[in-house]
């Protein structure tokens, strides 16, 4: 567990790192664009950037910048948001319910509908059943998510005027956003499952449970569904890391407040900072994420107690 | 007494996607109230489909198209998905083949036990789990309060099978089908696996109907036995009658070639001759497995274990799994370096041979696997496969090696139009002929054979083993040959080493060790031999 952690400390520098020399790399200058937004426009002296410049530190050698930078997000402190002068950190936690409100709507959408259809398509005794339900996953991940958004938008906000098509107020506005990233993430959590029951129920301790005299329903829900559930988690894990980060579509669709929309401003507008403390924390939830996936796997499945590693599952699965 | 179960002119086809196999054609039998009934045949001979059509588990595709399955009165083949779940576990229950995938592996073995007594009402979900200990003690599992709390990866192969006769007698049923139950195990576990459930079935007057292709297990377990031959019955009755006296020509070659029921070795046994091929003295070797609170933690594979092989004799190394035989034999050819003790061949010491002369000196030692579907290349054809050998060694011509196929072929007695073919299209003998003319490609001086038979039907191992040694006459050849079967040692073997724990516990001369074994777990493992009580030992 010990080095699960430090592996998970070790992610979170790298996503830093990696963020600090790529927003380095990136053409413009963030002291101009500071400018350029506080004076409308107006050509700014070289004597403004100067003092711009030194005031976000950003006539230091690289290597400091990136030492003193290190130091304070250690303390949570990401700077100050160059183009708004709030603190970076301040903004990304104003930001974050509302994208965990979606994202956590989303998630729980994505496995009652990938898991719902994976029990269905392998449980029905009707073949045709099985293979229709089985195979909307495939067609579900190939959705692009912008195009479920818009098509939800058309027929439940414009159509039928049932849910409202914009806003992050209240529990109607969530629906439409939690669906379609639900959607496509489900796709993917049921093909992986249905998959994974469907090589469960050929194993040969399925036979034996059918000879005690199980019903259908035990063997399927009693028996093949926990063996089948770990690969499905590992996944369920991954989206969820991935799901904080990647609501940018669906957050400008419905001109929702959050993390996606903060960071596509960030980026398109070159502030570090901002732009660092959406990508740290989006590396801390992942990780945090992951670890919890990994403390439930020898809860599913015995085997892996005293040896929790993703090697030790993908060597089972 | 009436029939139990009777089977009537019952006709399986499994509907698959390249066409229609017809598995069963015309299979009748009955099993009495109490009696243990054994389905004896090959692989492909529809046994296993038969004893899954009593219990209603076909697998996938597979149909039953006529005749008649019919249960304590009842026509099973009528039952609907409801009433099959009534008759399954508490009428008839199953013991299946291999217990080391047979068991849910995310439950405790009581739950797993206890669930039979749930299903079936049989006690409630507090009584269960004493219940489902004390089935787990009648099953022969000691500290069966502890076993029931663990998981089945924790437990040995034997153990689990013990788990899932457990399971069979949970829901006190009045016949229990045996599909193979110990081919997966150890000799002595299967020996006591076997009488335990004979034991068992005897206690409680249930029946028993053992699918198995050992003819030495039917001699001495079941009272009458079914023969069954290419979805047929070819003859059934009276153990002994069948056996003693054979009717048809099918039985009577099973009979002949079940290396259980051998009573002579297939050539005159030799003395250790004058020429010393292979000398291993003192060979260790330990593996370190992970390390825990003391340090490493290690296991001695092989311990002290010494022998000499003289050219043109078979040394037999016999053991059951975990022995440490395969171990040594690996070292033998230089695949595994050893802890401690050396290695001589011909002379030479091989762990203080650099790699390059070892490469060279591989040339003289050749191995055949025990597992033929495992050890050709799928995408060679099996040309390729026999002349791979020569081109690693840089062998001869391209024609010059397209000839000494041929030649190979003829040796192992397989057509010439085999070389243009691919491994997946020939059966598991042709394969491990081809495994064999691959190994002799080279002409080597020593071949290791590791359970070359194991894995093949009783009449094809007969084949494979003449084929054997009639190479080693033809071209004087030395074999080191690993098996677990003390029967096959009697057909084969010379000299003979038998390995325990990593430790060889007594070695001789095959006659002397055979008919008189010095310690006491040779003479376990020569009682254990099915259709031992059969034959004059030695």
């Amino acid at each position: 567990m010990t080095r699960r952690l430090l592996q998970a400390v070790a992610v979170i520098w790298a996503a830093f790192t990696l963020s600090f020399v790529i927003l380095y790399l990136l053409p413009g200058d963030a002291a101009l664009n500071r400018l350029g937004a506080a004076e409308g426009g107006i050509t700014a002296t070289p004597a403004e950037v100067a003092a711009v410049r030194a005031e976000y530190g950003l006539d230091d050698p690289l290597v400091v910048q990136y030492g003193k930078r290190l130091w304070a997000a250690t303390h949570g402190d990401f700077g100050k948001s160059v183009m708004t002068g709030d603190d970076a950190t301040g903004l990304v936690f104003d930001a974050l319910p509302s994208t965990l409100e979606i994202a956590a709507a989303g998630l729980v959408l994505a496995v009652l509908f990938g898991g719902g259809l994976a029990v269905l398509g392998t449980y029905t005794r009707h073949r045709w059943l099985g293979n229709l339900l089985l195979s909307l996953p495939p067609l579900g991940v190939s959705l692009p998510q912008f195009w479920v958004g818009l098509v939800l938008i058309q027929i439940f906000s414009f159509q039928l005027r049932l849910l409202p098509a914009l806003g992050t107020d209240g529990f109607a506005a969530l629906i439409l956003p939690g669906i379609t990233i639900g959607l496509p993430t489900g796709a993917i959590i049921g093909q992986v499952l249905a998959k994974s029951l469907r090589t469960q129920l050929a194993e040969p301790y399925v036979e034996i449970v059918l000879a005690k005299g199980a019903s259908r329903a035990r063997v399927h829900f009693g028996h093949a569904l926990r063996n089948a559930a770990l690969p499905a988690l590992t996944l369920v894990g991954v989206v969820a890391g991935n799901l904080l980060a990647g609501t940018v579509v669906t957050e400008t669709l419905f001109s929702r407040d959050g993390i996606g929309r903060l960071t596509a401003f960030a980026v398109n507008s070159q502030d570090i900072p901002v732009v660092q403390a959406v990508i740290v924390l989006s590396a801390f939830f992942f990780v945090t994420i992951n670890l919890v996936v990994d403390l439930i796997y020898p809860l599913l499945d015995p085997r892996l107690a005293g040896r929790v590693t993703r090697k030790a599952v993908a060597a089972g699965a | 007494m009436s029939a139990l179960l009777e089977i009537r002119d019952l006709a399986v086809s499994y509907h698959t996607r390249t066409g229609v196999v017809r598995a069963v054609r015309s299979a009748s039998l009955t099993v009495e109230s109490g009696q243990i009934v054994a389905v004896v045949g090959e692989s492909g001979s529809g046994k296993s489909t038969t004893a899954h059509a009593a219990i209603g588990l076909l697998p996938r595709g597979g149909r039953i198209e006529a005749g008649a399955v019919r249960f304590d009165g009842r026509d099973l083949t009528r039952l609907g998905e409801k009433q099959w779940r009534s008759v399954r576990g508490a009428g008839i229950a199953l013991v299946p083949q291999d217990p080391t995938v047979s068991l849910d592996p995310v439950k405790r073995v009581g739950e797993q036990v206890a669930e039979v007594l749930l299903i079936h009402g049989l006690a409630t979900r507090r009584t269960a789990p004493e219940l489902a200990v004390a089935l787990l003690g009648r099953a022969g599992i000691a500290e069966a309060a502890a076993r029931a709390r663990q998981y089945p990866h924790e437990l040995s192969g034997g153990l689990r099978q013990r788990v899932l006769i457990a399971i069979a007698l949970a829901g006190e049923p009045r016949l229990i089908i045996a599909d193979e139950p110990t081919s997966a195990l150890d000799v002595t576990v299967q020996r006591e696996i076997l009488d335990h459930l004979a034991h068992l079935a005897a206690e409680s007057g249930t029946a028993v109907l053992l699918i198995t292709h050992d003819l030495g297990i039917a001699a001495d377990r079941a009272s009458h036995v079914v023969v069954m031959s290419e979805g047929e019955v070819v003859e059934q009755g009276p153990t002994a009658a069948v056996l003693d006296a054979p009717t048809q020509p099918y039985t009577r070659a099973l009979l002949a070639a079940a290396p259980s029921l051998a009573r002579e070795p297939l050539r005159p046994r030799r003395e250790p001759g004058p020429e010393v091929l292979v000398e291993v003295k003192g060979l260790r070797k330990t593996f370190t497995l992970g390390r825990n609170r003391t340090g490493p933690r290690e296991v001695r594979a092989v311990d002290d274990v010494s022998f000499t092989l003289t050219r043109g004799r078979t040394l037999a190394l016999v053991g059951e799994s975990g022995s440490g035989k395969t171990t040594t034999a690996r070292m033998v050819v230089g695949l595994e370096a050893p802890t401690a003790g050396t290695v001589t061949f011909d002379g030479h010491e091989l762990s203080t041979m650099g790699d390059s002369r070892l490469r060279a000196l591989r040339r003289r030692f050749q191995l055949v696997y025990q597992n033929p579907y495992a050890s050709l290349n799928p995408r060679f054809s099996v040309e390729e496969v026999v002349t791979e050998p020569l081109r690693a060694f840089k062998v001869d011509s391209r024609a010059g090696r397209r000839a000494r196929a041929a030649e190979l072929l003829d040796q192992v007695a397989l057509p010439v139009s085999t070389l243009a073919r691919k491994p997946a299209e020939l059966s598991g003998g042709q394969r491990q002929r081809v495994a064999i003319a691959r190994a002799l490609a080279l002409r080597p001086d020593l071949v290791v054979c590791d359970e070359p038979v194991s894995a093949l039907d009783v009449s094809v191992q007969a084949q494979i083993l003449e084929l054997l040694v009639r190479l080693q006459s033809e071209h004087g050849l030395t074999y080191l040959f690993i098996t677990h079967d003390l029967a096959v040692v009697r057909e084969i073997a010379d000299q003979v080493l038998v390995m325990r724990h990593g430790r060889a516990v007594e070695s001789g001369q095959a006659d002397r060790v055979l008919a008189a074994p010095a310690h006491p777990y040779t003479a376990e493992l020569l009682a254990a031999i099915p259709g031992a009580d059969r034959v004059p030992l030695g």
